[in-house]
Parts: structure tokens; sequence; C-alpha cells
């Protein structure tokens, strides 16, 4: 099952659009590191609106997904986590989500412009004049 | 309703909590509760692969004049727990894992049972709505 990782400059986005098995998490997570190294992508959203079971592994691997993402430098943002995941999520104890999340793609995309702009990196476009 | 999944592989898991999910919605659990159900029967399931290889998830309903209910019998033939107490700490874990499993599935249930020793490993939970 690969999950499509799609590139707008040099951001990522990629929309788990399916129910997930264990190993199917672990390489989409290689998946986009490998990406995000290669065009060293300066933001990444990864958005969840169709996963309707987030469990703590599958929470696991989103946490530790967008923290290898900063260590490459890039900016994540977790978007369309649903009120009856955020339930289950909260119950079940423990702080299961720790990425910063938004409601949608498009409010996780102004907030990866907006702090990619704040730390310097203006240029959203890939450069490739020097190629 | 009465099925049983066998647990041998990652797949399994997606399995498990799809059919747990699909019964809870035709019985007419809420949203919330068919995501509980779920989760608690992919949290389980995915201890009896990490712990003892392959083993067995029971899902069945029961109903009566007010209520209607699931039971999910998760169980293994594993090597046990060792220790029950401290395998329902939240973070206790001997595999890696967040030790979330086994707490956070209870907090998520009606009704949550366990009972482990070498060679039989159960785990019973089952949630209940009352018939509006």
């Amino acid at each position: 099952m690969k999950i499509p990782i799609l590139k707008l400059g040099r951001i990522l986005l990629a929309s788990i659009q399916v129910d997930l098995s264990d190993e199917d998490a672990l390489q989409f997570q290689g998946e986009l590191l490998q990406e995000i190294a290669k065009i060293e992508a300066l933001g990444v959203a990864i958005d969840i609106t169709s996963m309707d079971v987030v469990d703590s592994f599958m929470a696991r691997v989103i946490n530790d997904t967008a923290s290898m993402a900063r260590l490459l430098g890039a900016e994540v943002i977790v978007s369309g986590v649903q009120p009856y995941v955020a339930m289950t999520l909260v119950e079940m104890g423990r702080e299961l989500i720790g990425a910063d999340c938004a409601f949608n793609l498009e409010q996780a995309l102004n907030m990866l412009k907006s702090r990619i702009a704040s730390r310097g990196d203006m240029q959203l476009e890939q450069d490739n004049t020097h190629e | 309703m009465s099925e049983t999944i066998r647990i041998d592989e990652p797949l399994d898991i997606v399995k498990a909590r799809s059919v747990a999910r699909q019964l809870a919605a035709r019985l007419g659990f809420s949203i919330g509760d068919q995501t509980r159900l779920a989760t608690a029967v992919s949290e389980l399931t995915r201890n009896i692969l990490q712990h003892a290889g392959k083993g067995q998830c029971h899902i069945s309903d029961c109903q009566n004049n007010d209520s209607v209910g699931i039971n999910i019998v998760v169980e293994d033939n594993g090597s046990g727990i060792p220790d029950i107490e401290k395998a329902m700490i939240d973070g206790f874990t001997t595999s890696g894992g967040l030790g979330a499993g086994l707490p956070g599935s209870r907090r998520l249930m009606d009704h949550f049972a366990i009972e482990s020793k070498p060679g039989l490993t159960k785990v019973t939970i089952g949630l209940v709505r009352r018939i509006k």
C-alpha cells in the first residue's frame, strides 16, 4: 500500500486515505523521510482526515515521523484529526499525539508557509537555477 | 452474530478492528463507540503479535430487551504476562512500545477483564448501550 506524497514547491503533502497496516505505516514513514531529504523539503503536511482509527502504534508512528522530519530540517503539521479519533486518543491516556495540528490541509499549508517564512526560508519554490 | 478472526500477521489486526467496527455500526453504536471498540481491538490484537506471535479474536454481540452489547475475547497461547498489575500501568512495556495498549483499552471499554498464565492469555472487553 503506497501513500502518494505530493510535492508543492518545497512543501510535501501526504494524505493517508486507507486503513494502514503497521507495516504500511512504517513504509510510509521511510518513504516520506527519503522524499524530505531528497528535495530538502521545508515543510510537510500529513493529512489524516480519512483515518477513522488511530491507535497507540499509529499515533507513535505519526509522532516519530514528525520528530524525524524536524531533525532533517522540515516543519511538520498534522491535519484533519477526526473528533472521535481525538476523543479516543485522549481517553486512552498519555499524550499520544504531540505533533502540531491543524483543522484541514489548507490551514496546515498556511501554518507551514508562515513558519517557513518566519525562520528565514522565504524561497518556497525549489531553486533549480544553478542546475 | 459471532465471528473468530485468526491473528497471525499485521494485516489481521486491520481485519479484526474493521470487523469490530462494522458490527458496532450495524448494532447502532455511536461513531465514538465504534472508534473506541476498533481502537481497543487494534491494541489487543497487536499485543498478540508482539508477545505471542499468533492468537485469536472472537467478536460477538448480545442483545436483550433494553440493551445491546458487544463482547470481544482476545486470546493467545504464548508464555503469558508475568506481572499483570505492572502490565496495566501506563507506560510499562516489555516490547519497546508505548505501554499504552492495555491500560488505554481498559479506559475505552465498559468491561475489561484480563487473565494470564503460561500457555493462555485472555483479555475480554465489552461495550453495552441501552436501546432507546
